[in-house]
């Protein structure tokens, strides 16, 4: 469903060549929910960026869903990530004024979703996330846990065949933090495939594999035989 | 992305920044309104400075008696000259590209019926004139020649007169007195309205030159037949030097006056002197425009100011939009179609302020108002191609971010 092989990605920093990613290879199936570890600096990011075809690897070969994405256009990249991506991102990137069904929206109307159709499934995605009388208020009149839901609704919506997320939980507090990984877990026994990045070892306890990174490799890929419930 | 959502997502984001939208349409408003008030005030002026030509008659020489001055002292020399009704017959006799050659004296009189009167200019004329001067006989009918010859107290009013003395009423046949001679109304004369040097053309009575050198006006000169003023009018334009220059011929020959000496006449080419002033508005017409194309250029500069502004603002914005899945494309629309969206609504503005501007020139100068709906429609076509032309570099600019680095972005 998802393949890396030997994904490489360096950073031209003055004379100096930062290895960003330095050879990773992973395979993922569908339905899998893993988490990806590892210190600060060690090229979580960066292997969620590539997966999620928001960059481009100097080296190696991605396969999303049965789509080499590695050697796609910015156009195709893009068509890429609207069908088959959901992105949550640490910060929520929410569109300021605007209001939760909107943010929901976005990704149908680049997909040339109409308008109706559009409305029923923004309303189904926040109804999912548990925001069903929420949806008119915008993100200043929203909890940061309630605007990460908007977040994860909007990464729902379009359907995508994998949810990414990268430290989904980095700007919420603790309790708030495990409502959002009980979230993903829900998500997770409803089918999709879940990657999610996190410091926190007890996070990575809802995962049933963790990816180990460090210095641009991954150390470690251990599944974990029982996994924590809410 | 279908345009309506462009549209919603472009006056959205102009409403964010209310103000600052506005002031940046200022430049685009001015000039908008400019450039439509002087391309509509100089149409306006325009008509009115043809009606001013047509209603001098066309390619028209006015011929003194005196010499020409120049820098306004006198230079004639030797005996004072008068022209006369054998001068105006020798000059179109003589000069076949002369259409009409009219003998004139004027003068002011009252022009009395019953217990009205009116104080107006008295014109004596002979057949020529109406030709010459390109009058037109309303109702009634011209001098007949027998009259002219002799001197039958008949008369022709303009309009103004006409109306003054009889209102709604019909002239033709009614009895007038000018300076107490009874003179029959024969005709009156379609309106032909200000002059160029604003005086009212249609207060005017006409009689003949015969009948105006009795007791309403005078001898003009020493001899009988005298006139003041020979209105001469050539068949074409381009005639016009090659005539100046016969007319001087034949009154110099008539005159015997030596080579050398200066004309003791003057011959005015009435045609040019509307025409340079017309010509003197243009040129402040055609400064005009170019100062209001100088400010729409200046608009369009502060659009792509303000655009690039609104990029680089809302870069996490775009990057948020690609990560979701626009492409390129989407996010050059959408920042296309907000900067020709505020030059359109700039455009509308300026359109409506130009409309007020108009009116209220037109008004004032007593101008023909012409809208020139082709201007209207061009000058926002012009708007929204100013929109495209200086919002083009920012909504590249936008379209080629990085998504990770735009998101990356505070
Ligand atoms: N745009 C960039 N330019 C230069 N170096 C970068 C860039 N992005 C990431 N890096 C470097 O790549 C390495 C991996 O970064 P990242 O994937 O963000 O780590 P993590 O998410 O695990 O903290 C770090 O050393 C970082 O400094
Ligand atoms: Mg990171």
């Amino acid at each position: 469903m998802l393949v890396c092989e030997d994904l490489h990605k360096d950073y031209i920093v003055g004379n100096e060549t930062v290895r960003a990613l330095d050879g990773v290879s992973v395979r993922v199936e569908r339905g899998e929910f893993l988490s990806v570890m590892g210190p600060s600096g060690s090229g979580k990011s960066t292997f969620m960026n590539m997966v999620g075809c928001l960059d481009t690897p100097t080296r190696g070969r991605i396969v999303v869903d049965g789509e080499t994405v590695s050697e796609l256009s910015r156009d195709a990249l893009a068509e890429v990530r609207n069908r088959k991506i959901g992105f949550v991102f640490q910060q929520f990137h929410l569109l300021g004024r605007t209001s939760a069904l909107d943010n929901v929206e976005l990704p149908l109307l680049y997909a040339g979703v109409p308008r109706p159709e559009r409305v029923v499934r923004a309303e189904q995605a926040l109804e999912r996330v548990g925001l069903r009388d929420r949806m008119g208020h915008v993100p200043a009149q929203l909890s940061g846990g309630q605007q990460q839901r908007v977040a994860i609704a909007r990464a729902l919506v379009n359907r995508p065949v994998v949810l990414l997320a990268d430290e989904p939980t980095g700007a919420l507090d603790s309790a708030t933090g495990v409502e959002i990984m009980e979230l993903f877990q829900e998500l997770n026994e409803g089918g999709i495939t879940v990657l999610v990045v996190t410091h926190e070892p007890e996070v990575a306890g809802y995962a049933r594999r963790v990816l180990r990174f460090r210095d641009g490799r991954v150390i470690a890929d251990e599944r974990q035989p029982a996994r924590m419930t809410a | 992305m279908p345009i309506v959502e462009l549209l919603r997502v472009a006056l959205e984001a102009l409403r964010v920044n209310l103000m600052r939208s506005i002031l940046t349409m200022l430049g685009i408003i001015i000039g908008v309104a400019a450039v439509i008030a002087m391309v509509t005030v100089g149409a306006g002026a325009q008509a009115e400075i043809d009606r001013q030509i047509s209603s001098l008659g066309s390619n028209l020489f006015m011929v003194m008696s005196g010499a020409r001055s120049r820098g306004g002292v006198r230079t004639a020399s030797g005996t004072e000259m008068r022209l006369t009704e054998a001068d105006a017959r020798a000059l179109k006799a003589e000069i076949p590209e002369i259409v009409a050659a009219a003998p004139t004296m004027r003068g002011a009189a009252q022009v009395v019926v019953g217990n009205t009167n009116w104080s107006t200019t008295i014109q004596g004329i002979d057949n020529e004139y109406l030709v010459a001067r390109g009058w037109q006989i309303d109702e009634g009918r011209d001098l007949e020649p027998q009259e002219i010859r002799s001197g039958s107290k008949v008369a022709l009013l303009g309009s103004r007169v006409a109306t003054e003395l009889f209102g709604a009423g019909n002239a033709i046949g009614q009895t007038v007195r000018i300076k107490n001679v009874p003179f029959v109304v024969v005709g009156t004369l379609v309106e032909k309205g200000q002059s160029s040097m604003g005086f009212d053309q249609d207060d005017i009575a006409m009689i003949p030159l015969e009948a105006a050198r009795g007791r309403v006006l005078g001898r003009a000169g020493p001899r009988s037949d005298t006139v003041s003023v020979i209105f001469v009018s050539v068949a074409e334009g381009w005639m016009m030097d090659d005539v100046e220059r016969q007319i001087a011929e034949v009154l110099r020959q008539r005159y015997r006056v030596r080579p050398g000496a200066d004309d003791p006449f003057g011959i005015r080419n009435m045609s040019e002197i509307v025409e340079t002033r017309a010509e003197a508005r243009q040129v402040f017409n055609m400064l005009l425009t170019a100062v209001a194309s100088v400010s729409l250029v200046v608009g369009g500069i502060g659009i792509m100011n303000i655009m690039l502004v609104s990029v680089t603002e809302r870069t996490r914005e775009i990057g948020l939009r690609m990560a979701v899945g626009a492409k390129g494309r989407d996010i050059l629309l959408q920042f296309l179609v907000e900067a020709v969206t505020l030059c359109l609504i700039g455009g509308v503005l300026g359109i409506l302020i130009a409309l007020v501007i108009t009116f209220g020139i037109a008004r004032i100068a007593e101008w023909p108002v012409l809208l020139q709906w082709p201007v209207v429609v061009l000058a926002l076509g012009f708007s929204g191609a100013i929109g495209i032309f200086f919002g083009f570099y920012p909504a590249r600019k936008a379209a080629a971010k990085d998504p990770i680095e735009a998101l990356r972005t505070e």
